[in-house]
């Protein structure tokens, strides 16, 4: 299956959203990660999405989008050429004794402990899907009680040369 | 041809945009709203009032310029509004009031998007301060409309208002047309600010490709330059650019035939040799054979749309395609395009001809024309005269009688759904864009009626005749008032077969004659009805009378209405079946009467 990063600059309105989202799910597809945040510009947002996709006509979907009128422009992300990254905090069930080796597997992700509590503690880690996915393997083993994730955000990489 | 059909300004500018009265004087948001209307050059508004609206009526209530039309639903004020803009090729303006009054409109506005109708539909909303409470009256109009209209504001100041309308009209009428909502919470209509109207519009993300691209121009005309077996498969997109003359001059110079679609009726005369009329699940046999035997196929403002293809993969199966819209999520969508065109038909079409001068092209279709005519000799519609061997009177012949009553260059014909509408496209023969106005994508029945009084209203010198079913014609039946109130001299023709005709078809060929709910009674009496709205009525039974009565009809004072009836069996002809290829034709027969057609297709099956 295709996973398409799309990366969607449109008005900074209300009711935005729910129009580039409404169409997507409209159109036949799902949305596997959504991220929006305002940009460089006060009047324009940035909406992520990752949509999966076997279809061969994805890119009906795009020319879709790109007909709204709230919508100024869109991109896909190649992923070779696009730096990909989310922010999530896992709250792992940890007794005291073990609490140090769960900071250590913390420290090798260079993820950071933001809270503690009498049998848990929380970190918060950014990468790519690869890191954060080896990182919360290796955390299931004491338990994870509660995985909350930033949804995916992505940027074209600057020219080499 | 009056001078409304003829729009004097261009689509998506103001007619007067700062240069009014009101340009510089304080006004209310219910003043304004009405003086941006005026700004526009709106000369008429379908509607309905009601709590949230009222404001804005009573701003309307002082306007000289604009007649506002009371329509009896919503809905109808929707598809009246609908009919105004398929005539004109203005937007139409509706004004409604919020919740029921809003969603009242939905079907209009979803029928005007399918077809690419430019529409203003303004709505009243609860108060800001109450939005979200479920407050008397209030629905999320924006938010239950989203998937059908091109585009929607929620109002949040009153000075934003002369803007959000300036842009909703140009966003209407531009690029592929199609329905604007605003949605203007009622607090806003009393607050009072400088009116200042703009004379044109600039949205950064809204530009439409109107010029088509150089390069991909030769790339077609090379292609039809050396095509030996071109055909041109023309829709709506080429009424809505007034394109027609374009099309016609690159027809004509090199000799290139045309099928249409429903909404693509009236973009070529229908007289015309090369005009080979409708095409799909109702076109005759001989436009679908071309069309599967065409090597070029040229698209222009047309979609693929099911209804046409058929089986996808069985569609002219031998062509290259070049696809001409102005929506390039059209291209490729249903058909892959070997040669896309973005932009403007008409301008498409212009800069193909100048690119074919440019290369010498002459006509070289003589022997495809030849192989087209034979077809044509060979599978015609079906000529069953006025009445069926039962002695019923046939619908071909009473809508071909109609058509030959009518004059092309001064009528408009608009139908609802159903059989009726598919006989329509078949026998009516139509002269000039902008006279065939019908529900293509939506299906809308319950679209006729209201529309034909958005097209007289349009059109005052037009004679104006709505085609319709004993189904359909209940559907918006309320708006006879309207017609009757309005002194429109409109005329229904009532084609009645006690049954919801089309669906009936469907389970007399594909469900084994279990007419599930399809039977209609003889409830109401149409001419009671007419009376009682003040409506001519008259009424046909017997083909020997039908020459005299329709006559008549059609020269009545006022709204009139012809109760026609025909026998409950009789079937639309020829007929893809839904899934089939198109050139897998049911009842496609040359000659003989239809309803002998029916009975032997109906033996050969047993």
């Amino acid at each position: 299956m295709d996973r398409h990063i799309l990366s969607i600059l449109v008005e900074n309105q209300s009711g935005v959203l729910s129009r580039v989202v409404g169409l997507v799910s409209r159109r036949g597809y799902n949305i596997e990660s959504l991220s929006v945040g305002p940009t460089e510009d006060e009047n324009l947002s940035r909406i992520t999405m990752i949509v999966p996709t076997e279809s061969e006509s994805f890119e009906q979907l795009t020319k879709q989008l790109n007909k709204l009128v709230c919508v100024y422009k869109i991109v896909e992300m190649d992923k070779g050429d696009a730096i990909v990254r989310e922010l999530v905090l896992i709250k792992v069930a940890v007794a005291a004794e073990k609490r140090n080796e769960v900071i250590e597997i913390a420290n090798v992700f260079r993820a950071k402990v933001v809270d503690v509590g009498r049998t848990s503690i929380t970190i918060e880690a950014t990468g790519d899907e690869h890191k954060l996915a080896g990182l919360e393997n290796l955390l299931r083993a004491y338990g994870i009680k509660e995985i909350t994730r930033t949804g995916k955000i992505a940027m074209k990489r600057s020219a080499q040369n | 041809m009056s001078d409304t059909r003829q729009p004097t300004i261009e689509k998506g500018l103001p007619r007067f945009g700062s240069h009014t009265e009101k340009e510089g004087r304080v006004l209310t948001g219910a003043q304004a709203i009405v003086a941006s209307l005026e700004a526009e050059g709106v000369d008429v508004i379908f509607g309905y009032p009601g709590g949230q609206a009222i404001k804005i009526y009573d701003a309307l209530y002082d306007s000289t310029q604009i007649r506002h039309v009371l329509c009896r639903h919503e809905q109808g004020a929707a598809h009246a509004a609908d009919g105004y803009a398929r005539a004109t090729g203005r937007a139409g303006v509706v004004l409604v009031t919020s919740g029921p009054g809003a969603t009242n409109t939905v079907t209009g506005i979803m029928t005007a998007n399918m077809d690419s109708v430019p529409l203003v539909v303004i709505t009243g909303q609860v108060p800001t301060s109450v939005i979200g409470s479920d407050a008397f009256q209030e629905s999320d109009i924006v938010g239950i409309t989203t998937p059908i209209v091109k585009h929607s504001y929620l109002c949040q100041k009153a000075e934003d208002l002369p803007g959000i309308i300036r842009d909703a009209f140009y966003i209407a009428e531009t690029g592929r047309p199609g329905p604007v909502l605003i949605d203007v919470p009622s607090n806003l209509l009393s607050a009072e600010f400088e009116f200042h109207y703009p004379d044109s519009s600039d949205i950064a993300s809204y530009r439409p490709t109107i010029k088509p691209n150089a390069k991909q121009i030769r790339t077609a005309a090379a292609a039809i330059a050396k095509a030996d077996k071109p055909l041109l498969y023309v829709g709506g997109g080429v009424v809505i650019s007034d394109a027609s003359e374009a099309l016609l001059d690159l027809a004509e110079s090199l000799q290139i035939p045309a099928v249409t679609t429903l909404l693509g009726k009236d973009a070529l005369p229908n007289g015309n040799p090369l005009d080979l009329g409708p095409v799909g699940m109702h076109g005759s046999r001989y436009a679908n054979l071309a069309m599967t035997e065409c090597d070029l196929l040229i698209a222009v403002g047309a979609r693929f749309s099911d209804r046409v293809t058929g089986k996808l993969s069985d569609f002219a199966p031998l062509a290259q395609v070049i696809h001409i819209d102005i929506d390039p999520t059209e291209i490729s969508k249903n058909r892959t395009a070997d040669v896309p065109i973005v932009g403007d038909a008409r301008r498409a079409l212009t800069a193909l001809k100048a690119e074919l001068d440019r290369r010498g092209a002459a006509p070289r279709t003589a022997e495809w024309l030849t192989h087209i005519d034979d077809l044509r000799a060979r599978h015609p519609f079906a000529s069953p005269g006025l009445a069926t061997s039962q002695g019923g009177i046939a619908p071909e012949g009473a809508i071909k009688l109609l058509s030959d009553m009518l004059d092309p260059r001064h009528s408009i014909v608009v139908t609802d759904v159903g059989q009726h509408q598919m006989w329509a496209a078949q026998y009516i023969d139509r002269e000039v864009p902008r006279t065939f106005l019908s529900s293509g994508g939506a299906g809308t029945m319950g679209f006729g009626l209201p529309a034909a009084l958005g097209a007289q209203i349009a059109c005052p010198d037009e004679q104006v005749v709505c085609i319709s079913g004993d189904g359909s014609i209940q559907m918006c039946i309320q708006e006879m008032a309207t017609i009757a109130v309005n002194d429109l001299p409109i005329k229904v023709v009532i084609v009645n077969n006690s049954a919801l005709g089309m669906v009936h078809q469907w389970q007399d060929l594909f469900y084994g004659k279990r007419f599930a709910a399809t039977e209609l009674s003889d409830v109401p009496d149409f001419l009671t009805l007419a009376d009682a709205y003040g409506w001519k009525g008259f009424r046909v039974f017997d083909p020997a009378d039908l020459e005299e009565t329709m006559s008549a009809f059609l020269a009545a004072d006022g709204p009139a209405l012809l109760d026609l009836r025909i026998p409950r069996e009789e079937r639309v002809f020829p007929m893809v079946a839904p899934g089939a290829a198109i050139d897998d034709v049911i009842g496609a027969v040359s000659v003989g009467d239809i309803s002998n057609q029916i009975e032997n297709s109906e033996e050969a099956d047993r």
